[in-house]
């Protein structure tokens, strides 16, 4: 007999409740994305103790292709904030008022 | 012995388990929420990356536990191989290595309302697995079971080259838009792709010029290249 899929599920819960509130509170954007990153493997535990408590491996696909989706996304992102900063000197979520009228 | 009894049984699941599971499990659970609360707190982009790492190999363990071989695999190879890295890359490049104030805040009521939050959809989420049933279908009941035949990995690739095929073939399409779209971000604005010289500097007499001294043409797009090499190094015309 193996642990209870519960405290993985839990163990994930709280794990993605961290990554949420750190997005919250943090204003540097790398960090932000960072915490997006813990949220994200906080599903992917979720989804992987899914696929173990059903014996099901459609739920360890799903985790493969949220893998690639992220790594896509982290991508971007971090393209998107390069440009962004590359002429500012901090990189702050504050500083990005552009669009202010 | 009789008030132990319920004690017992209400532990007797977690007594059943072998000491390695739950050891394993409790040590992963440390190094998982230590990293996350690291990443969250630390006012260092560096060490918030490197509490990254420290997470996402727990998590890599904790896939290990549940028999997801192939996943933890890729989790260390994707995520801490490559992310990670993308991560310190970005932080080295744009020099923003230095201390966040966590002291000022332009909003005073958001701390306190994001803890509040957390705190909520904690709760949400630990009442949602605690209260419902999430495992309504029997076991096995898609019929690709995770472990059958030839182990994790087998049963993974028969999962994506079967019935997902048409997702995986979209997510390498996702992947080289993911690399355009990271050439073109990356690019300083205004900046000429690189002319091949060699039409140019050719010394075929046969070649065809525009002015009547061939020599003096030559020289001034010479000269032309090597200002803009002088000059440019990257840095295109605003």
């Amino acid at each position: 007999m193996t642990l209870s899929g519960n405290w993985f599920l839990a163990l994930a819960a709280v794990l993605f409740s961290i990554g949420a509130v750190g997005l919250l509170i943090r204003r540097n954007v790398l960090v932000m994305f960072m915490c997006v990153e813990l949220m994200l493997n906080a599903v992917n535990l979720t989804f992987v103790t899914f696929s173990k408590m059903l014996d099901d491996i459609n739920g360890q696909s799903l985790v493969f292709f949220v893998l690639v989706v992220a790594a896509a996304e982290v991508v971007v992102g971090l393209g998107i904030i390069v440009s962004i900063f590359r002429r500012r000197p901090n990189a702050t979520a504050d500083d990005l008022n552009m669009l202010k009228g | 012995m009789a008030s132990l009894f319920p004690l017992l049984s209400a532990l007797h699941p977690v007594l059943a388990v072998p000491t390695i599971d739950r050891l394993v499990f409790a040590v992963c659970a440390v190094i998982v929420l230590s990293g996350a609360l690291g990443v969250v707190l630390s006012s260092n982009p560096v060490y918030a990356a490197l509490s990254l790492v420290l997470t996402l190999f727990g998590v890599a363990v904790l896939f290990v536990e549940e028999d997801a071989q192939f996943l933890a695999a890729v989790q260390v190879v994707v995520y801490a191989g490559a992310i990670v890295v993308l991560f310190l890359f970005v932080i080295m490049l744009l020099g923003v290595d230095r201390q966040e104030s966590m002291r000022s805040e332009r909003l005073p009521a958001q701390r306190p309302l994001a803890l509040l939050l957390g705190l909520a959809a904690l709760g949400e989420l630990l009442a949602l697995s605690r209260l419902t049933h999430w495992s309504t279908a029997p076991r096995g009941a898609s019929g690709a079971p995770a472990t059958g035949g030839g182990g994790n990995t087998a049963a993974l690739a028969r999962s994506i080259f079967t019935t997902y095929l048409l997702p995986f073939e979209l997510t390498s399409l996702l992947l080289i838009i993911a690399v355009l779209a990271a050439v073109v971000l990356a690019r300083r604005p205004g900046q000429h792709p690189i002319e091949p010289p060699s039409l140019v500097e050719t010394e075929d007499p046969n070649m065809p010029m525009i002015g009547s001294d061939p020599d003096e043409e030559i020289e001034g797009v010479r000269n032309v290249d090597a200002e803009s090499v002088a000059f440019g190094g990257g840095r295109g015309p605003q």
